[in-house]
């Protein structure tokens, strides 16, 4: 079974925006943001609708840089971390772009872009789409954990929930870089039921995918600058690293996790670093997009992570599963290995 | 005055023990912190039905009381007292009547909290 | 990969936490706050309140205590480091009931705040009863038999 889909057309991202609120803006991606809002309230008077409120500052922001409006948009692709995705309805219902819905818990960035890439390859007549993901840490910790004002104590292997949103504008622009390969990716067993640990659950799924899309495609890892996943933290990664030593010597070096670039563990308490949807989007769109449009950069492998689960099935007892979707973003006419740029 | 350090010290001996082994409970095992709350409580009536929460508060003090398991004592001294002079129908009065002040409170403050507070974001 | 396996590996990866730390905040704090309790309920004994009166109020006076830092978000960031030692003094439960009010009030008075303020605090509340009826019934047969 081929599992690697390639893009005859690719599709292109030209426009981006990321927006973050206060412990984004602290982070050493902080400046590289395009809007924050320290109160992580955005205006709005509940916690769900600031996280609508901030899909919609990114959308209209990477509307803004691609000189389009929300009326040139053909197919809005975009989720978050809430029930039914309302964190994208409050924000986004106003725009009346024709509307997929995504939720794939943290993985939700890569599986929007995969799908409305894949789409417009399909509709050569489509010209213009948007993807977007947020999430919220107090909707979140709402949702999923406990009241914001509890007095707990996170476990060293707990993530941080990011308030961050990313917006994509694709297109067709053969100059931008562009989304040439995607391969979904299997839904994997995480070996763990705690709550704690959704890194550590994650990077099994992460694994398994990086190791079949190598496996197929028989390309080396050293083709591409980085391979980075959305949000493994410090366990998953080093989980991650581990397996990939043992079972593709050297891909470990390429790896990259967004996770542990929105925080800086010297000033802040991270725990395990940074998880929620919005950390990959963001990311991306703060610092990758860049580090590609100016060409330091040109080859990536993006793989968002996502921990299915809900508390219900975490009080059941059951395993938290990982699922990670790849896509893959080049510059171009990219052909030769770059080895200029210093890898962590 | 001696004395009066000597009962703050016993008081916060008390106090700290109960909440190392709590903290420890949380961190060795799989106990989540409302397990623990719950056990706490249902220690405290324990306590107090094998008759050795008085003697204990006698010398720690609020260093017992304080803690959930004095919540929990001062239901099981409500059960008994109802029982002593209500009969069986004490059984069912007297838990909450004897926790009736820290219940009424919390929640009455809880809900005036909710009308005039907001959460704010939680910081790392 | 089997789960065995993959146990094995979060095991490995997984920091572990910092048990004395954590152990000589937690012994801090509660000790801490059962001390300023028991100086309170010095004090007002001092001025004349009856034993058992002072020992009720000065649980009433650390469930308010505990409320207000809530509302004014401070415990959480307290609780942090304390852990069990705000966790398990009256502190931890009035601070489960007024953020977990707080929190549900976007979603109304009566069907947030009023149907979701047990969510946490709860818990506490049936077992201690349940546990107080159980003792009655034994009290009470056991009154009868002998």
């Amino acid at each position: 079974m081929k599992r690697i889909v390639k893009l005859n057309s690719p599709i292109s991202i030209i426009s981006h925006a990321a927006v973050g609120g206060g412990e984004e803006r602290r982070g050493p991606l902080g400046d590289k943001f395009d809007f924050c809002d320290i109160t992580d309230r955005f205006g709005m008077d509940t916690f769900e609708t600031a996280e609508g409120e901030m899909g919609r500052i990114a959308l209209n922001t990477a509307l803004g840089k691609a000189k389009l409006s929300h009326k040139d948009l053909e197919l809005l692709v975009a989720g978050d971390l809430q029930n039914q995705c309302v964190g994208t309805s409050l924000g986004l219902n106003s725009f009346g772009i024709p509307f997929l819905g995504v939720y794939g818990a943290c993985s939700t960035c890569t599986e929007s872009l995969l799908i409305l890439s894949s789409v417009m390859e399909n509709s050569p007549d489509m010209t213009y789409g948007a993807a977007v993901t947020t999430s919220h840490n107090s909707a979140a910790e709402r949702q999923f954990r406990t009241p914001i004002e509890y007095g707990g104590q996170r476990a060293p292997s707990a993530q941080w929930t990011s308030t961050a949103a990313g917006a994509f504008i694709l297109g067709r622009d053969e100059g931008k870089p562009s989304v040439t390969e995607f391969m979904v990716g299997k839904m994997v067993d995480g070996g763990t039921a705690d709550g704690s640990n959704m890194g550590g659950a994650m990077s099994f799924a992460a694994a398994d995918t990086i190791l079949s899309y190598f496996d197929e495609s028989g390309e080396s890892p050293s083709d591409f600058d980085y391979i980075v996943t959305g949000d493994l933290g410090k366990v998953g990664s080093d989980i991650l690293k581990e397996i990939l030593a043992r079972e593709l010597p050297g891909c470990e070096r390429f790896h990259l996790d967004c996770g542990l670039l929105l925080y800086d563990s010297e000033r802040q308490d991270i725990h395990s670093g940074a998880s929620g949807c919005g950390t990959s989007a963001s990311v991306l769109a703060s610092h990758l997009l860049p580090l590609m449009e100016t060409g330091q950069i040109n080859r990536i492998l993006l793989l968002s992570t996502g921990a299915l689960m809900s508390p219900s099935s975490l009080l059941q007892g059951q395993n938290i599963t990982g699922i990670a979707p790849l896509i893959r973003i080049e510059n171009k006419g990219y052909k030769k290995k770059n080895t200029t740029v210093n890898r962590k | 005055m001696n004395e009066i350090l000597l009962k703050l010290l016993l008081a916060a001996i008390c106090g700290g023990v109960l909440c190392v082994i709590a903290q420890l409970l949380i961190d060795l095992t799989k106990l989540t912190p409302a397990r623990i709350l719950v056990l706490y409580v249902s220690l405290g009536v324990l306590i107090y039905a094998v008759g050795l929460y008085e003697p204990l508060y006698d010398i720690f003090g609020v260093g017992m009381s304080l803690p959930l398991i004095g919540f929990g004592a001062n239901i099981g001294r409500g059960v008994k007292e109802a029982v002593d002079s209500t009969g069986a129908l004490g059984i069912l009065t007297g838990g909450i009547g004897a926790s009736a002040g820290g219940i009424t409170l919390a929640l009455v403050l809880g809900l005036l909290a909710s009308l005039i507070f907001k959460p704010r974001s939680k910081r790392m | 990969m089997d789960n065995l396996e993959k146990k094995r590996l979060i095991d490995k990866h997984s920091p572990k936490t910092k048990l004395f730390k954590n152990s000589a905040l937690a012994f801090l704090f509660g000790g801490l706050i059962c001390a300023l309790g028991e100086g309170v309920f010095l004090v007002l004994t001092g001025i004349g309140a009856e034993e058992k009166t002072a020992g009720v109020l000065v649980t009433l006076i650390f469930i308010f205590a505990a409320s207000a830092l809530t509302g004014f978000g401070i415990f959480d960031r307290i609780a942090k480091h304390a852990g069990a030692g705000t966790l398990v003094p009256v502190t931890g439960f009035s601070n489960a009931v007024t953020s977990q009010a707080m929190d549900s009030s976007s979603e109304g008075v009566i069907l947030g705040v009023g149907a979701k303020i047990f969510t946490v605090a709860g818990p506490v509340i049936l077992f201690g009863i349940s546990s107080g009826v159980l003792y009655g019934l034994i009290y009470f047969f056991a009154g009868l038999i002998f």
